[in-house]
């Protein structure tokens, strides 16, 4: 055997993924500016894919007029009441069923029999329970954001570390302190994930709720404006749905840093 | 379990010793039965009996699965006992609390900083907050934690945390407090440095310690005395006095009185060690 010499390459290189920032923001240029020239080529007739452009000016007249401001109004209003009540209650019972035995028997089995409802199908019954106003549609939002609540935050109680309990325990906390003290921030990363998922199910629930018995908010414009065709109009509504689920989950996040600082700093 | 009633019915009946002032822990036929899955009964500690002088500086030490820990949390009050109590007897100032732990895996608040964890025990308490402030102020200096004042624990090295979580139980001021294997979770030169920090804090509160370890060196080189438990179900094997002048110093490690008390505690617990290597329980 001749004597070899090598020298050792580095064989976990192909693991390695680079960012490719420039091309991110190619691809999704891209796809606009290709939407945009698809349309003034005229292959694809407006009704069916209003160009770009269009959707951004009509956008312009509607903000202009001051039609938009009403209807992205009314639906925030029924977004943050509901996500707001949902929130609140859904906390409160997964903390309650989290820390007490009690409230664990009686809530667990009540809430896994309910849960797998579709909100939506509810909504029907909350009409006539509520009338057709906006405590309806607010409810059908609470009740969609409740259940990711409840269940998060309980999941987070149950996460809180026992060795921690103890500690406090040892230093003369009585039940409320650790609550307030252990528990409640041990279950704040899961609370936030239950906030995060809570408000995509608002938004759905907002949509469906407005678009089934509404004359104001973005689910209505948008409903109108595809009866009546009007694709451009229709295009400016899902532009604003989508610019308020990309805001909520921002404002959570930005929430979420100054909540649990000791997470991410 | 410890027994605030208990601990105020003794002294009330006059068994208040002479000397320091402070209180004496007597931990008076302990002992602990676990019941396993299968329903069969397993004995921790049998029969522990040892007392804890007022200032004194007692380490327990035994071979793994020895019940030390399950000792120490009902010194704290944080388990039951099967049969036997612990008993806390002598001088208490008002509100002091009997016992402050120092915990192996730190258990400090993560949502808290150094200071706001210090100052936990104090909230518990009910201090008002110039006394907390002036409390924690003082303890922090103290462990050598200026400075760090505002940072969360995750920000903060093994040896740091652990100065937290020793400020936060000496904070409170308890009559004793109770150590469980606080340095095993560090590196061995942050280790011999945490001991020689521990020492000097002790030098100057003067607190009682109980100290749980397995390492025989840290035992001998900080106690009184040695209370050498033996393997399930844990028994008080022998208490070794440590015949080593204060204040210490490492140089002493080399000393024959040194030496004297480690090759005891060895010999007394080499087998049962062994024993523990070949059954592998933790």
């Amino acid at each position: 055997m001749a004597p070899e010499r090598v020298a050792v390459r580095d064989r976990a290189a192909v693991l390695r993924r680079a960012d490719h920032r420039l091309l991110r923001v190619a691809a999704l240029g891209g796809l606009l500016v290709l939407w945009e020239a698809l349309t003034r080529i005229g292959w694809i007739p407006a009704l069916f894919l209003p160009s770009p452009l269009g959707v951004v000016r009509e956008l312009g007249e509607m903000a202009a007029s001051g039609q938009l401001m009403i209807h992205i109004a009314a639906s925030l209003r029924r977004l943050v009441l509901g996500f707001g009540v949902g929130a609140a209650a859904g906390i409160i019972v997964g903390i309650a069923t989290g820390v007490f035995s009690r409230a664990e028997a009686v809530g667990q089995p009540l809430i896994a029999a309910t849960f797998p409802i579709p909100k939506i199908a509810l909504l029907p019954l909350l009409i006539l329970w509520l009338g057709i106003g906006e405590p309806s549609k607010i409810a059908v939002i609470a009740l969609g954001v409740f259940f990711p609540m409840a269940i998060n935050t309980y999941a987070g109680v149950r996460q809180a570390d026992p060795l921690l309990v103890r500690a406090a325990i040892a230093f003369g906390a009585g039940r409320w302190s650790v609550i307030r003290k252990v528990i409640l921030p041990s279950a704040l990363p899961m609370i936030f994930a239950g906030l995060k998922l809570g408000a995509g199910t608002a938004l759905l629930l907002l949509v469906a709720a407005e678009m089934i018995a509404a004359d104001s908010g973005i689910g209505f414009l948008v409903l109108h404006a595809g009866n009546i065709m009007d694709t451009t109009r229709l295009m400016v509504g899902i532009v604003c749905l989508s610019v308020l689920g990309v805001l909520s989950q921002w404002v959570l996040t930005r929430c979420e840093r100054l909540a649990v600082p000791w997470r991410h700093t | 379990m410890i027994d605030g009633s208990a601990a105020r019915g003794k002294a009330a009946s006059g068994l208040i010793c002479c000397g320091v002032p402070g209180m004496r822990v007597i931990v008076n036929r302990l002992s602990k039965t676990y019941r396993d899955r299968r329903g069969q009964d397993l004995v921790a500690l049998d029969g522990i009996h040892l007392t804890v002088e007022p200032e004194e500086f007692v380490a327990i030490l035994g071979p793994s699965g020895c019940g030390k820990s399950t000792l120490l949390g009902m010194m704290a009050g944080l388990l039951s006992a099967t049969s036997g109590d612990v008993v806390f007897e002598g001088e208490r100032r008002p509100g002091q609390p009997f016992t402050a732990t120092v915990f192996q895996e730190f258990a400090l608040f993560p949502w808290r900083t150094a200071r706001a964890n210090v100052e936990f025990g104090l909230e518990e308490l009910d201090l008002p907050p110039a006394e907390r402030q002036e409390r924690s102020a003082r303890f922090i200096a103290m462990t050598g934690l200026e400075g760090f004042e505002d940072k969360f624990p995750h920000q903060l090295s093994g040896g740091m945390r652990q100065r937290v979580g020793i400020a936060r139980a000496l904070a409170v001021e308890p009559a004793v407090l109770l150590m469980d294997e606080p340095f095993s979770a560090l590196d061995a030169q942050t280790r011999t440095l945490m001991m020689e920090e521990l020492l000097g804090i002790w030098e100057r509160t003067r607190t009682g310690i109980v100290y749980v370890t397995h390492n025989i060196q840290e035992a001998v080189y900080m106690a009184d005395r040695v209370v050498v438990l033996s393997r399930r179900p844990g028994r008080v094997l022998e208490t070794v006095p440590v015949e080593l002048k204060r204040p210490r110093h490492e140089g002493q490690m080399g000393e024959p009185g040194f030496l004297h008390a480690t090759e005891r505690i060895w010999g007394l617990i080499k087998s049962q060690a062994q024993a523990a290597l070949v059954e592998g329980e933790g």
